[in-house]
């Protein structure tokens, strides 16, 4: 017995986590998946119904706005904070005094929430006393910045508080990067005269392609998965012009009581970050176990 | 003559593109130093704002320091803000995250460290697709399991309670903290687990005396990670909380969004500090430690 028990201890002890993770990962995934192809409404109804959830999702003017926004957010914030990354370690890596320090402060907003996050950047664009009252006490009486309650441009002061919260993160992986270059490498084409911009642009950020690869990934799946920046920044509003899918997902389960359509937008998250992730981590876990 | 202006140009270029090069070291100070006040900018705003009275938060800009310091918000902040009906400040709110934060972040570093301990050292048939599959489960989306996650809390008549928090912390955190450690325990040798198991030692003695006393780096990135998860969530929080088990996040948001009474710009400020507080703490003190988790969570994902 104790024999049988020491063989085993491994699995014995891997086994509580593992069926743990099959439940609540891909259980409820499943029940998810399930419950978004029936008539769900207030309660979970389980006769399958095809595709009648996801039909309604994509009639609906909400989950249209919703994508959208994702869209724009999306592609503004992973394109912008890659570049002010990229810009940043750049700058960081010429052997600059107090490095440290720098990269400390670039760095800190990622390990505030989001929520603490927005609650800043809610004051900071508050039209009547943040920004846009101090431009115009320097004289401009005329400028107006209140794009936090303009329902056309709500959406891109979550991009900017955004990437003020994650662009020193990308920071930080592309300082790494940088630094695992070849220097033998540099080295040698400094030796031969070549101009610095010229070894950055075609030596060191093209070795640095993986890199490009993992900051896409993170930054892709923290956009899809925006909730929280939302919530404390505009609220989804004005009215929903600011709804993200993860925003409209919480409203249709906890506010609006649509099961249904919680069930079938959280379908269709898991479906973008799937198609985004799992070629990742394939290739990631492949390129491990050769 | 030639001769001569040879060495005299070649001097001066020299002196030129040294100028040029102190004038470039220049800038990248001021861009440094500018890109330091756009991050330090908010942080900055919300310590003057906190400190300052409402009437001078009305007449004065955003930037300007308090002409009077006044911890009065902060007082409010803690222990008399308004979060709906309930007036009680973030202090109950906070305790609250610490009683979810700590056992889940034991918990969830405990069992990640045996199963990657496990996963790296015992590999038994089938342990590959097992850590991928639960790997996988880092990445998912929360919103797909809440729904069902919201009944079983309820079936298991702990919704809306502060150990029904820890329960979902602790799994949704195991795929993390079991690639933390896996990925740590893996660069150790097999020859030592083997030479250990023919001297007799069994398979929780060589973790407890050999993997266990080399973790310590690991531990640190790991708590630390989990720590910062558990302790900014909102979505869980807010999810399968009540009135009263809230954890912090949740109160500020509340606090911030009330609708009753007059806004009060410095106590939302203070509440957002205090919230934020313990994980910048933690990244003062720990900065390392917190950047090789990030990085390790991503790249190494």
């Amino acid at each position: 017995m104790s024999e049988w028990l020491e063989n085993h201890l491994p699995k014995v002890v891997l086994a509580p986590s593992f069926i743990a993770v099959l439940i609540f990962v891909y259980g409820f995934i499943g029940w998810t998946a399930w419950v978004s192809l029936t008539r769900s409404k207030l309660l979970p109804k389980y006769e399958i119904k095809g595709f009648i959830q996801y039909e309604r999702l994509f009639d609906s003017p909400r989950w249209d706005t919703a994508i959208n926004n994702l869209y724009i957010f999306g592609a503004l914030f992973i394109v912008i904070a890659m570049v002010l990354g990229l810009l940043l370690a750049i700058l960081l890596d010429q052997k600059i005094r107090a490095e440290g320090a720098i990269r400390t402060i670039y760095l800190y907003p990622m390990a505030l929430s989001m929520i603490v996050t927005g609650t800043a950047w809610k004051w900071i664009l508050n039209p009547g006393l943040g920004i846009e009252s101090m431009v115009q006490g320097w004289g401009f009486p005329n400028f107006e910045f209140d794009w936090l309650v303009n329902p056309d441009y709500a959406i891109y002061t979550i991009v900017m508080a955004a990437i003020w919260q994650s662009s020193g993160f990308v920071m930080a992986l592309f300082l790494a990067g940088l630094r695992s270059v070849d220097g033998e490498i540099i080295k040698a084409a400094q030796v031969d005269g070549i101009p610095t911009w010229r070894i950055y642009t075609a030596i060191i950020i093209p070795s640095m392609a993986p890199i490009f690869l993992s900051a896409f990934i993170v930054l892709a799946h923290l956009a899809i998965k925006s909730f929280d920046l939302v919530i404390a920044l505009t609220g989804g509003g004005p009215g929903y012009a600011t709804d993200l899918p993860a925003t409209y997902m919480y409203a249709m389960a906890f506010s609006r009581g649509d099961i249904g359509q919680a069930a079938s937008s959280a379908m269709i998250m898991m479906l973008v970050v799937f198609a985004i992730v799992v070629p990742y981590l394939y290739s990631e876990l492949r390129a491990k176990n050769d | 003559m030639t001769d001569l202006s040879m060495p005299q140009s070649q001097s001066q270029t020299r002196t030129q593109s040294a100028a040029g090069k102190i004038a470039l070291r220049w800038l990248l100070y001021v861009l440094l130093g500018l890109f330091a006040l756009y991050y330090l900018m908010p942080l900055f705003v919300m310590v003057t704002t906190s400190l300052k009275s409402l009437e001078e938060i009305r007449t004065g800009s955003l930037i300007s320091l308090p002409r009077e310091v006044s911890f009065d918000a902060w007082k409010t902040a803690w222990s008399g803000a308004c979060t709906g009906i309930q007036c009680e400040g973030l202090r109950p709110y906070f305790w609250n995250s610490v009683l979810i934060a700590v056992p889940a972040v034991a918990i969830s570093t405990l069992l990640g460290a045996l199963n990657g301990y496990v996963v790296a050292q015992w590999r038994f048939k089938g342990a590959n697709i097992i850590f991928s599959l639960m790997l996988f489960g880092c990445f998912i989306p929360f919103q797909v399991v809440l729904l069902p996650m919201a009944r079983l809390l309820g079936m298991m008549g702990i919704a809306g309670t502060i150990p029904g928090l820890i329960f979902v912390h602790v799994i949704y955190g195991l795929g993390f903290t079991t690639l933390f450690f896996r990925n740590y325990y893996v660069t150790i040798p097999a020859e030592l687990t083997k030479a250990a198991r023919v001297d007799g030692a069994g398979f929780l003695r060589i973790f407890w005396s050999i993997f266990l006393p080399l973790s310590l780096p690991i531990v640190v990135v790991t708590v630390i990670w989990q720590f910062t998860q558990i302790w900014n969530d909102f979505l869980f929080g807010v999810s399968f909380s009540q009135a009263g088990t809230q954890p912090v996040t949740v109160a500020l948001n509340n606090i911030v969004n009330s609708t009753t009474g007059v806004k009060e710009y410095n106590v939302d400020m203070a509440a957002a500090i205090i919230a934020g507080l313990p994980t910048l703490l933690v990244y003062v003190v720990a900065g390392k430690y917190f950047i090789r988790g990030l990085t390790a969570g991503s790249v190494k994902g």
